[in-house]
């Protein structure tokens, strides 16, 4: 926006050398944090204590990963995180579609007041019902078990699904399904024939961010699990800190282990992320 | 009978209407799980979480009732007001911050260049660590004996203590963690406000004469407002509630209202009752920000096109 018609090229050549130096920064600045934990999980302890601090790691390592994978503290808290977050995902994505579908699609009255009390919750402050919460899921013998975070959850990803699928819904031609609706389709065949196949690329952006959104859940988690057996990895790797005191390796492989795969979806699908995640707030 | 029956006809035929027409019943029946998941797992709790709030609540019993008292004692308890004070420094500097910085990354970032791509990816990394992690992360860094940020605070003399046992300095550095982890997304979500703003409006003013500035207040600005307060809302009430931050960050040490409700509810047994005001307080003041945003500043919340 900013950038002028300029009549001498010299200024625009260090305009844009200049643009690319503060791209640079914003990068760095950005990655520096995973970049430097991941150099601390890879190096000796001896060089951790170094001072100054070595910029290249001197005799680079993997006792750290070693250690942790071995952990098997560490290998349940993955997996319950997996199983979390995956079947939070999957009861989201149930819900949230076939509720999307109606807001997108249909007709009917009381649309907006639907859609406020669904988008409240992303405004809602989870705190401030960790106690009755607690109460409820004692006494159904929820606490400690995967219900307990999956069940709510679900409740605060459930705004994301609904407001993702129903951008990528309104988005889709409405004559397929009136075509499909001719030829004598109900409406729920007419959805689940047409429109959520074609629909896949965008259901799968929202399977994605709600992963994210579970996995990367600690509130809850940490409210309602108290044993290794269902602890997801948000609440285990604070306690390393006491666990492994000064083992500030593999706290950093901890981290490091646990952060790759969220890169590696983001790397993979950056574009439809952004995409997804600006679709509502631009419209105002 | 005769002045309600217009009304309840209305409304009779209204419902009728509704239920009456297929593609409306089905409708209905497509958005009801989802809400009413939603009415039992998030609203039902806080008409329960007010209701503790005005007994003598233990974990294990409701209680008699007592008013307000657990209020009044909540007000008197220094780690609630300290708390408070955290939270309230913690949101306001951040979301400062955040706001600044991501206006001007996105007004760079808003045009057509090489590694759009590379830049896009690196937004989106803080973005999508777990908080709790980042705070792992961070707190690594900041540690006196290996942590790099400490170690270069101290080489030029801007810290005289180390930062972990500091709190002050822990409550800077978590301002530090949410900027550097925040910033990105709001950068993002301003630059897709715009990107909405057509460019020949921009090229009416610059041949009208406005310069840089004025196209930036009179234009810039204006237009970008509906995203401004969209983005600076959610940053707030986000700002506002933070506990994995504090938590993981600080070991424990840093209150936030967050974390004091979470001592009352699961570690403190005495102060179930005050955790339970200060969730209510919580779900009250936040509710307040979000219609201060809505009512006083025009913040558009139609989702209709």
């Amino acid at each position: 926006m900013a950038s002028a018609t300029t009549t001498s090229g010299g200024r625009d050549a260090l305009g844009s050398a200049l643009f690319y130096v503060f791209l640079f920064l914003f990068v760095l600045v950005s990655m520096f944090p995973l970049i430097w934990i991941f150099k601390m999980s890879i190096i000796t302890r001896a060089e951790l204590f170094a001072a100054p601090p070595t910029i290249v790691p001197q005799n680079p390592t993997g006792s750290a990963y070693t250690q942790i994978f071995g952990d098997p503290a560490f290998q349940q808290a993955l997996l319950n995180s997996a199983i979390i977050a995956g079947v939070t995902t999957v009861v989201c994505l149930f819900f949230g579609s076939i509720a999307a579908y109606a807001i997108a699609r249909l007709r009917f009255r009381f649309k907006s007041p639907v859609m406020t009390l669904i988008l409240a919750i992303s405004f809602f402050p989870a705190v401030a019902i960790i106690a009755p919460l607690f109460l409820q899921y004692s006494a159904l013998g929820l606490v400690d078990t995967y219900w307990a975070a999956i069940i709510s959850d679900t409740v605060f990803a459930l705004p994301l699904t609904v407001w993702l699928l129903v951008a990528f819904f309104k988005e889709l031609p409405k004559d397929l399904e009136e075509a499909a609706k001719v030829d004598g389709a109900t409406t729920i065949q007419a959805f689940r024939k047409v429109i959520v196949p074609l629909a896949a690329p965008g259901v799968f952006t929202t399977a994605i961010l709600t992963f994210i959104f579970a996995w990367n859940e600690f509130l809850f988690a940490t409210t309602f699990l108290f044993t290794p057996d269902t602890q997801p990895v948000t609440v285990v790797i604070p306690n390393f800190a006491s666990q492994y005191t000064t083992d500030y390796g593999a706290q950093a492989a901890a981290a490091v282990v646990v952060t790759v795969p969220l890169v590696i979806l983001v790397l993979i699908f950056q574009r439809r992320i952004v995409s997804g995640l600006t679709a509502g707030a631009v419209k105002g | 009978m005769t002045s309600a029956s217009p009304e309840k006809k209305r409304r009779g035929g209204l419902l009728r209407e509704e239920f009456g027409n297929p593609e409306r019943r089905t409708a209905y029946y497509m958005v009801l799980p989802a809400l009413l998941i939603i009415l039992v797992v998030a609203f039902f709790p806080i008409l329960q979480a007010i209701n503790l709030s005005l007994r003598q609540a233990t974990v294990a019993v409701t209680g008699p009732f007592v008013g307000l008292e657990n209020y009044v004692e909540m007000f008197q308890n220094p780690d609630f007001l300290e708390g408070f004070m955290n939270t309230i420094i913690f949101t306001a500097g951040s979301v400062f911050f955040e706001f600044l910085i991501g206006l001007v990354i996105a007004l760079a970032i808003n045009r057509a260049f090489r590694g759009r791509g590379l830049v896009r990816a690196a937004v989106l990394v803080p973005w999508a660590f777990p908080t709790v992690i980042s705070a792992v992360m961070w707190r690594l860094m900041f540690q006196d004996q290996i942590g790099i940020v400490n170690y270069a605070a101290n080489t030029i003399s801007l810290i005289s203590q180390p930062i972990l046992s500091d709190r002050t300095l822990l409550l800077m550095g978590a301002i530090l963690v949410d900027v550097w982890k925040t910033t990105p997304f709001v950068a993002l979500l301003l630059l897709a406000g715009l990107q909405t703003i057509p460019g020949d409006v921009y090229e009416a003013a610059r041949v009208d004469g406005a310069n840089v500035w004025q196209r930036f207040f009179r234009i810039t600005l204006p237009l970008l407002k509906p995203t401004i307060l969209v983005a600076i809302l959610f940053r707030t009430l986000d700002a506002y509630r933070v506990f994995d931050l504090f938590w993981a960050l600080s070991n424990r040490e840093l209150e936030s209202l967050s974390t004091f409700v979470y001592e009352g509810v699961r570690i403190s047994q005495l102060q179930f009752a005050q955790g339970n005001a200060a969730s209510v307080f919580i779900f009250v003041t936040a509710f307040l920000i979000a219609l201060f945003f809505i009512k006083v500043l025009g913040m558009q919340t139609s989702m209709e096109e």
